[in-house]
């Protein structure tokens, strides 16, 4: 592209104004930044849960092999989640504490699916700093986290100790009596 | 051009920041105002675009490497896992495999354009050092890169490749066994290319550093071959460069993406779909494209150590070029004679990995009997080869030659001064 | 004159560079050229035809299952987008009923967390697709020696993809006379192979070699669910369009982003050549 001839100014007639000029620029810096945050995207949504991970989003579980008075610890999203078969006296304990003075209150009501009040389902996670409570621990009969010393009654609420929020209850329902979905 | 630094730190911020650390200006001064020829070429856009290709491989490998397996189980699966299942993890993938193609299709450009302007010639030599050294660093992050998805091609290059150093005398068997951490390519060797793979690209960043370094101490070369006189002859790296650059990089972006989203496996091997079987031997074992010529030199000496010679050989020669070739004149388009070498030389190189790409048994012409020479048929890539990597060497001995005896066309004065003629600068 | 000189070098480069790089030939391995066919799916416009996948599925399903597994498709994948059994109303795979029911059907190997005891329990849409052998071992044994190949990516390991199916399973042929077919091998000229040491008649050996696997598909061995005449080559079609599926289910997805990014690419260089001539205007160069 060898010009032999040295441009002095441009010819007159041709657009000069500022405006006009510096929009094509603008233009161009907007589209080059639109691109790389279109690239970027797909780096950032990769870290997103992968299909394989997403397909075990859920898992089913049979009751069945729950017997009264006991529970079953089972992972789920690799957390653990207790299913507690609860006792007519401790459902009743429950109910019974249900307007008493807690941190985090709840009715016990709130806490299981209708019409299947003997199924505690929550996860085994306390609310604390994140250690596994112990089953039939504590003052209530619910858990005791070894940690720090929470102690959570027979619907999973938090009575005593650092916690400060009731075990949380993760999405499930029952696909028949004796089968439920998690998540 | 070195010279004194025009940035000035308009803020409180700045200029609390550049009095401690001058890094805005050093940014300022090499890519703001730095002075570069007015007259550089589309040759010269392929620094930016492979400094680009070199970002775009980084970020897709770091993201790649969240979600790949390093062990010989589950290699292949975690590949596929990432196609299949992690999100956008094809594209990901694809960009970062073409993108090695790609990289590599610019540094030849960039290299070519070197060796044509005469750009490794004095003051330069260390900046074209540094460029040979970037370049063996990109072949080995690639080979090993290559190895990783565990298919049979990558498990039968690994197995070629690290084969070859046990031509070496005496400590050939050795160095082999450390290489692969056992008596064969294995899961020991997979684990350390990987952790390799990883670690090389940051060097290849440091020697860019060091070939910015280098090359802004005397400046760019131009398609003239002639030092800058006056400011004249200059205009600032921002925005004529910035702006010409980022043209470039776009129509690079539009060949590299048309292979990701159109044709992502047309530069692979279909083998390389099967999961590696030491067991079992693929019919043709061929490396990536950008690897062919130096198959072809490697495969065209009977001898095994001889071959190694001169495959590394032919690399190593681009290093002492500077020394080779000592003809005053920079631009070979001021070189008519050296150009036309240079031409062929180019053909030769496409030819040899042309060559690279076949059985050294396979006929040239189909239907040609052809008649043996020594060990193998004339009509074959195997003597093909050879007499192509003689012209390979001979190049070198020739632009030495030519450094004497060549009549070069006159030189212009400067990088402004007008043309002579029209049409004249060939 | 430099670009004339290059002009001649570089097309003297090129035209020899094709001549080779296209094919590289083998040694002395023959191959018949593979059949033509229409893909649905193939060039930048391609998409898959969903119908045709579920025909591909139902061959794969009632004959190629028996002995070739697919090991990286689970059973959510043929309710993905793009898959055979995709539909609008159920965009997660996992929730699909399509998927539900089609793994129901298989027994896949699980570990009872009772009793530690190895058994077996009705595949959900998360699990892989069931391997017809426990191991390779298992395959080699049951298959003469030769175990057969995964086909989960068999579109993408051979060279014609879909195009290499489709003409291996509809190009079984009688071996011609002279050509010692050693037992259990089959001749088929389209799968690549050197039959000279196997030819005892006149001329050259015939193109071609043998196979391990017997011709697996006749006329209606599978019955198409929306009554499409189940040839012997409407069978092949279909299963290769379902393998070349399998092998890229993105393959759609691919596309589609390809063009916006052309477009965008275009776009941009444009608007980047008319920025950078506003700024070279004044200067000479």
């Amino acid at each position: 592209m060898a010009n032999t001839v040295v441009e002095t100014s441009p010819p007159a007639g041709h657009g000069d104004d500022p405006n006009r000029r510096d929009f094509i620029h603008i233009v161009a810096a907007t589209a080059a930044v639109g691109g790389v945050v279109a690239f970027a995207w797909p780096l950032i949504d990769e870290m997103n849960p992968s299909a394989d991970v997403l397909a075990l989003s859920s898992i089913e579980f049979d009751l069945s092999k729950v017997t009264v008075g006991q529970q079953v610890v089972v992972k789920w999203q690799g957390k653990p989640v207790f299913v507690r078969h609860r006792t007519p006296k401790e459902i009743a304990e429950a109910v019974h504490d249900d307007h008493a003075p807690m941190k985090d209150p709840a009715t016990d009501a709130s806490r299981h699916k209708p019409g299947k009040p003997e199924w505690l389902i929550v996860i085994g996670v306390c609310t604390h700093l994140g250690c596994v409570p112990n089953f039939g621990l504590g003052d209530y009969g619910g858990w005791l986290c070894p940690c720090h010393g929470s102690v959570y009654d027979t619907a999973g609420r938090i009575r005593k100790g650092p916690a400060p929020l009731n075990l949380f209850l993760p999405d499930y329902t029952f696909l028949s009596d004796t089968k439920i979905k998690v998540g | 051009m070195s010279g004194h630094s025009t940035y000035e730190p308009k803020t409180g911020f700045t200029r609390w920041l550049d009095a401690r650390l001058p890094i805005v200006r050093l940014a300022h001064d090499s890519f703001v105002d730095f002075p570069t020829p007015k007259n550089l070429n589309y040759w010269w856009t392929f620094g930016g675009i492979l400094a680009l290709c070199l970002g775009i491989q980084i970020v897709t490998g770091v993201v790649l490497a969240m979600h790949y397996v390093p062990n010989a189980n589950l290699a292949f699966n975690s590949v596929e896992h990432i196609m299949r299942d992690v999100n956008h993890g094809w594209m990901i993938r694809y960009i970062h495999a073409n993108g090695a193609s790609m990289f590599f299709l610019a540094v030849y450009i960039h290299m070519f354009r070197g060796i044509y302007y005469g750009s490794y010639k004095p003051p330069r030599e260390i900046l074209w050092i540094l460029g040979c050294i970037i370049y063996l660093l990109m072949m080995a992050t690639a080979f090993m890169g290559y190895v990783l998805p565990w298919g049979q091609m990558s498990y039968f290059g690994a197995v070629v490749i690290t084969n070859l150093m046990g031509a070496l005398p005496i400590v050939g068997k050795s160095i082999t066994t450390w290489l692969w951490g056992g008596f064969a390519v294995d899961n020991p060797t997979l684990n350390r290319f990987f952790s390799l793979h990883y670690l090389l690209p940051f060097m290849i960043a440091g020697v860019v550093v060091l070939h910015i370094w280098a090359l802004h101490v005397p400046g760019n070369n131009n398609p003239r071959g002639v030092e800058v006189k006056s400011k004249e002859d200059t205009v600032p790296f921002h925005p004529y460069y910035t702006v010409k650059d980022g043209f470039a990089m776009s129509v690079f972006l539009i060949l590299f993406a048309s292979f990701v989203f159109f044709m992502p496996d047309a530069l692979g091997h279909p083998d390389n779909y099967v999961p590696a079987n030491p067991l079992v031997t693929p019919a043709h074992i061929v490396p990536e494209w950008y690897f062919l010529p130096f198959y072809a030199i490697l495969r065209a000496v009977p001898d095994k150590l001889t071959g190694v010679l001169m495959m590394f050989g032919s690399i190593g020669l681009l290093f002492v070029l500077p020394w080779i070739d000592r003809s005053k004149v920079r631009s070979m388009r001021y070189r008519p004679t050296a150009r036309l070498f240079f031409l062929i030389f180019i053909v030769v190189c496409l030819l040899l990995g042309l060559c690279g790409s076949h059985e050294p048994d396979d006929k040239i012409f189909a239907n040609l009997a052809g008649f043996n020479l020594l060990d193998s048929n004339l009509n074959s890539y195997t003597w093909l080869s050879r007499f192509l990597a003689v012209y390979y060497y001979a190049f070198y001995a020739i632009l030495f030659l030519l450094s004497w005896i060549e009549k070069p066309l006159p030189v212009p004065e400067s990088i402004s001064a007008p043309v002579l003629k029209a049409g004249k600068k060939g | 004159m430099l670009r004339k000189t290059t002009f001649i070098a570089a097309s003297v480069g090129l035209v020899l560079a094709a001549m080779g790089l296209g094919a590289p030939a083998m040694a002395a391995t023959t191959q018949a050229e593979l059949k033509s066919v229409n893909w649905s799916f193939e060039g930048p416009f391609g998409k898959f035809n969903q119908e045709q996948l579920q025909r591909g599925y139902k061959v794969y399903h009632d004959v190629c299952s028996a002995c070739h597994s697919m090991n990286l498709l689970s059973y959510r994948n043929l309710a993905d987008k793009g898959g055979p059994f995709y539909s609008d109303k159920y965009p997660n795979p996992n929730e699909s009923p399509y998927a539900k029911a089609i793994a129901m059907d298989f027994m896949v190997p699980d570990i009872d967390t009772d009793t530690g005891d190895a058994i077996t329990r009705p595949a959900t849409p998360s699990d892989h697709f069931k391997a017809p052998f426990a191991n390779e071992y298992a395959a080699k044994a049951a298959n003469g020696g030769s175990a057969p190949p995964d086909l989960s990516l068999m579109a993408k390991a051979r060279e014609g993809g879909p195009r290499y199916i489709y003409s291996i399973l509809t190009g079984f042929a009688d071996a011609p006379a002279g050509l010692m077919v050693p037992p259990g091998k089959y001749y088929n000229p389209y799968f690549p192979g050197d039959l000279t040491s196997f030819w005892n008649g006149p001329g050259k050996a015939p193109t071609g070699g043998f196979i391990s696997m017997p011709p697996p598909l006749t006329p209606d061995r599978v019955t198409f669910d929306d009554g499409t005449k189940a040839t012997v080559a409407e069978e092949a079609w279909d299963v290769a369009a379902f393998l070349a599926w399998a092998a890229e289910p993105h393959q759609e997805e691919r596309k589609q982003t390809g063009f916006a990014v052309l477009i965008y690419l275009l776009l941009f260089s444009g608007v980047l050549y008319a920025s950078y001539r506003t700024i070279w205007r004044k200067i000479s160069h």
